[in-house]
């Protein structure tokens, strides 16, 4: 029927391309077996824990790369706790997300709210645990010997200025270790001084990877832990240099070299710490000589030490990789990090209440659809088919994009998300009613209903236009400064907003058109929506007879 | 398929019978907006009033997000004792904070528990203790934990959120009308939506939460939306007003009656989804964000509708006609009248008087101008000669 377009509307092309548009979405779909969006954890269970840093030294702005290596260590961490599928996410410049599905475990929170302590720690012994040795020595193994059991503890007891529970003392009962330091702290030379006793050896021989450690991670108080492999042991000293005094860490590969080395700025007061302790531990004999990095209670790595160091520059060798080299360099800098954190919302959605929330999603969804359709079949009559099949069509693109949205960049539908999608059927099918209403408009002056079609929409689409960009605008601000699940509704309402757009110029308009040129539509059937006494223009021409006979005649001007 | 449709079985409505819709667009019924404007501003200042009394005296429920706290749920099927065991179970457990424990139930198989910020431990003492006595695992038991300051966050963003847009608004409105005193109208009406959606929200005691907030920032784009409708009728009948023979305020009533039906039918589809959301929010989950967005979407986008009618068009068309070229235009219009109905008094006919001014001006009958009805004259095309469609002329 409508086979040949009387001005440039091409309405069956731009039909098929946007159904090839369509199959394309749903293709790529295919392609990579995803048919149903990532759902928020609202949605499926999990916990939530959204924590807001802080500049530790005052006032003045986060920096984005501090929060960025923050984030990295805090998924470094509970990826070591062992949490599938967890994500941490930055968010608003100053907040760090973590997402971990089906976990119901509350020390997570405790696990990635607790701040990040790095330590240097002189190594006492160093042994292979024979508990869980599974794991092969990590890649900067070689930067530590690999056994050396020739420690030669001296059992004197050092001077009283460290309050630790002497170890000389015979007490069959051993007191529980500190948990708290002690202050005033004690002097550098003081913990140079410090030599394990007998209950921290005796601690240490005990001791295999994968059990509690015997030793509270305290600053003063020795440490007996293992590496991040769990392959060997550590017993250590009290921490000599905060990681707070490491101004800069970098992996490089030096002149002359192919290998990769971490280099280690400290500031002037670790920088004449560090002088003090690389000269204390060259002169002491392996595994003394060695450092152990120590970060949460873990030993990062333990280079020794075959020198003093002067100058605050430090140069870690090993046979890393650039990516070990990175992540040590990561990990030394998160000392660095100026940001302090708290724990702001904590989130633990059952997976009960996810499914329970999802199905009320559903439910309202599917009702707010149904009202829409039926309201629009009671008052548009005929044209509730272009309402239905705009919406489908819309519906179509907006499953595809939040699917593919889902796969693509880790966008996940929360409660709120899906409250938008509910939002936008009004704003979608209120473009639709604005056009419909135009082209009574235009029929009412006396326009024929075809011309109304053409016509309606120019005038329409001014409208429609400015009604979305405010929709679009609000998203877009509401999107950038919402806070936490909200933001979901921010991204679904924009998305949504466009699609419509997208349908209404490229499926409802063409729709339209071809309908216009069918008998039932066009000569204003009554059902169809634009029957003349539905629209109260019974002396108006609906059908422009003129251009019927003028076909004949070769069409109208 | 269409073929079998063309008879009808049987009309429903009398073929002479004009629909509401077109009789309003050819102005042959209207209701004077702007001329009763008095009486809306009325009814407009009681619900703001109570709006600010419900503000006031009962205050807004601000939800734990605002506030800071712990907050627990667990499915339950509530029974009479519920409330009570769940409450003295969670006070055996000794919390720092015993006195501010608030044990609620939402719908019948869900009970709520919010309490003062706690630690992880005493979450897991809380969960443990609700979970022994509703028999369920403690894995069962959802909740939520906000620090202090999180309220403070949020409610700064919002701040901010609210302030960059109204800005944002002020700016969309007049690029697009550039007309300073639209942009005011819309603006004025923008705030009696917000004032009016926070009312309710008072008055009714839901929550306040961020889902909340979103939807009050949300409300501010459909409020603006049902105002650009209106505005854009307005503008477009009132392109030529100082060579038309009516007021602006003529002018602008014509538009709001016209853009009517269409006003009505968007906020019907826009209320009808956010409706549904509002009672799924409040009736399936009890508690939650589509609830809490519902509300505030719901009550907004119908004071949205409202103030772009009432409120909006008659302050625009109040504060066009107190300016100088418009003052002038009704002069014209008044001499012109007084000189038709003077030539009336030799031809013996209906007078008609025109007022203007305060009041919109009172259809002038065009026949005593000798003038063709304005609508005749709007840029359309030419009268078709009348003819019926195919399907008609068979009957």
């Amino acid at each position: 029927m409508a086979t040949t377009s009387r001005k440039h509307a091409h309405p069956l092309r731009t039909l098929v391309i946007l159904a090839v548009v369509i199959v394309g979405l749903f293709t790529i779909m295919a392609v990579n077996r995803v048919w149903t969006p990532k759902l928020g954890l609202d949605l499926r269970g999990g916990s939530t824990i959204t924590l807001t840093a802080a500049n530790s030294t005052g006032e003045g702005s986060v920096d984005p790369d501090s929060l960025e290596l923050a984030r990295t260590i805090i998924q470094q961490r509970i990826d070591g706790y062992g949490v599938g599928e967890s994500e941490v996410t930055t968010s608003g410049g100053n907040q760090i997300i973590v997402s971990a599905p089906n976990v119901q475990k509350d020390d997570l929170v405790r696990l990635v709210g607790k701040t990040a302590q790095l330590y240097f720690r002189q190594v006492f012994k160093e042994e292979a645990s024979s508990g869980t040795a599974t794991a092969e020595p990590t890649a900067t193994a070689s930067a530590q010997p690999q056994q050396s059991a020739s420690a030669n503890p001296t059992p004197t007891a050092s001077s009283t200025g460290n309050k630790r529970p002497l170890p000389a003392l015979p007490t069959p009962q051993p007191s529980p270790r500190p948990t708290v330091a002690a202050t005033p702290a004690p002097t550098m030379d003081d913990m140079l001084k410090w030599t394990p006793s007998a209950r921290d050896t005796s601690d240490f021989d005990a001791f295999q990877c994968g059990q509690t450690s015997p030793t509270p991670d305290v600053v003063d108080q020795p440490l007996i832990t293992c590496d991040q492999t769990k392959s060997y042991k550590y017993l250590l000293g009290p921490a000599l240099i905060s990681g707070q005094h490491v101004t800069r860490a970098q992996a490089a590969v030096p002149q002359n070299s192919v290998a990769y080395v971490v280099t280690l700025q400290f500031d002037t007061q670790g920088a004449a710490d560090f002088e003090t302790v690389t000269g204390h531990l060259a002169s002491q004999t392996s595994p003394e000589n060695q450092f152990g990095i120590v970060l949460d209670g873990e030993v990062i790595s333990a280079p020794s030490v075959s020198k003093a160091i002067p100058g605050g520059q430090a140069q870690i060798e090993g046979s890393f990789t650039q990516k070990t080299a990175t992540d040590l360099a990561n990990v030394l800098s998160y000392g660095a990090l100026p940001l302090s954190f708290e724990i702001s919302s904590v989130e633990n959605v059952s997976a009960k209440l996810g499914s329970d929330q999802l199905q009320a999603g559903i439910i309202a969804g599917l009702i707010g659809l149904a009202l829409v359709l039926l309201y629009s079949i009671l008052y548009y009559r005929g044209l509730a088919l272009v309402v239905s099949l705009s919406l489908v069509v819309a519906g179509l693109l907006t499953w595809s994009m939040i699917v593919l949205l889902g796969a693509s960049m880790g966008f996940a539908l929360n409660l709120p998300g899906i409250a938008g999608v509910i939002v936008a059927i009004g704003v979608t099918a209120d473009s639709f009613i604005i056009y419909f209403e135009r082209i009574r408009d235009e029929v009412r002056e006396g326009r024929s209903l075809r011309t109304a079609i053409e016509t309606g929409w120019v005038r329409s689409r001014k409208t429609i236009v400015v009604a979305d960009s405010v929709s679009l605008l609000s998203a877009l601000v509401l999107f950038i400064l919402a806070i936490g699940a909200v933001k979901g509704f921010a991204f679904t309402l924009g998305l949504t907003t466009l699609i419509d757009l997208a349908v209404v110029f490229f499926f409802t308009k063409p729709m339209m058109t071809l309908l216009g040129r069918t008998k039932f539509f066009g000569e204003g059937h009554r059902f169809s929506g634009f029957e003349p006494e539905h629209m109260g223009a019974s002396k108006a021409p609906l059908h422009n007879s003129q251009r019927k006979r003028g076909a004949v005649a070769g069409g109208e001007a | 398929m269409t073929d079998q449709l063309t008879e009808p079985q049987a009309p429903e409505t009398p073929v002479k019978k004009q629909s509401i819709a077109h009789r309003l667009y050819t102005g042959d019924i209207s209701y004077d907006f702007v001329g009763h404007r008095r009486v809306w501003y009325t009814v407009s200042a009681i619900v703001l009033l109570i709006s600010v009394a419900a503000l006031l005296f009962r205050g807004l429920n601000w939800g734990i997000e605002f506030r800071g706290g712990a907050d627990f749920q667990a499915p339950i099927t509530v029974t009479a004792n519920t409330v009570e065991d769940v409450r003295s179970a969670v006070k055996a457990l000794n919390l720092p904070s015993q006195d501010d424990i608030t044990v609620t139930t939402v719908g019948s198989n869900t009970v709520r528990v919010q309490t003062q910020p706690l630690t992880e431990t005493e979450v897991t003492q809380v969960k443990t203790a609700i979970a022994d006595v509703s028999g369920i695992q403690p894995d069962d038991v959802a909740y939520s934990l906000i620090g202090a300051s999180w309220g403070q966050q949020i409610t700064t963003q919002a701040t901010i959120a609210l302030v960059v847009f109204l800005v944002l608004v002020m700016g969309l409105i007049w690029a697009y009308f550039r007309e300073f005193k639209m942009s005011i109208a819309a603006i004025l009406a923008l705030l009696h939506d917000l004032l009016v959606t926070v009312g309710v929200y008072a008055l009714i005691g839901f929550s306040v939460t961020p889902a909340t907030m979103i939807g009050v920032l949300t409300i501010l784009g459909y409020s603006l939306y049902d105002t650009v409708v209106v505005f854009d009728k307005i503008r477009e009948n009132t392109h030529d007003i100082t060579n038309s023979r009516h007021t602006y305020s003529y002018q602008a009533n014509a538009a709001v009656n016209q853009v009517l039906v269409r006003s009505l039918n968007t906020t019907i589809i826009g209320v009808l989804p956010v409706a549904a959301l509002l009672i799924t929010g409040a009736f399936v989950l009890g508690t939650g964000p589509l609830k809490d967005l519902g509300l505030a979407l719901f009550v907004g986008m119908i004071a949205g509708a409202y103030s772009s009618i009432f409120i909006a068009t008659p302050l625009l068309a109040q504060m066009r006609e107190l300016d100088p070229d418009m003052a002038e235009h009704r002069e014209r219009l008044q001499r012109r009248a007084a000189r038709a109905a003077e030539k009336s008094v030799h031809k013996p006919k209906t007078v008609s008087t025109v007022s203007v001014g305060d009041a919109t001006a009172a259809s002038i009958d065009p026949a005593t101008l000798g003038l063709v009805p304005a609508k005749d004259l709007d840029a359309g095309p030419r009268k078709q000669p009348s003819r019926h469609p195919r399907s008609r002329r068979k009957k």
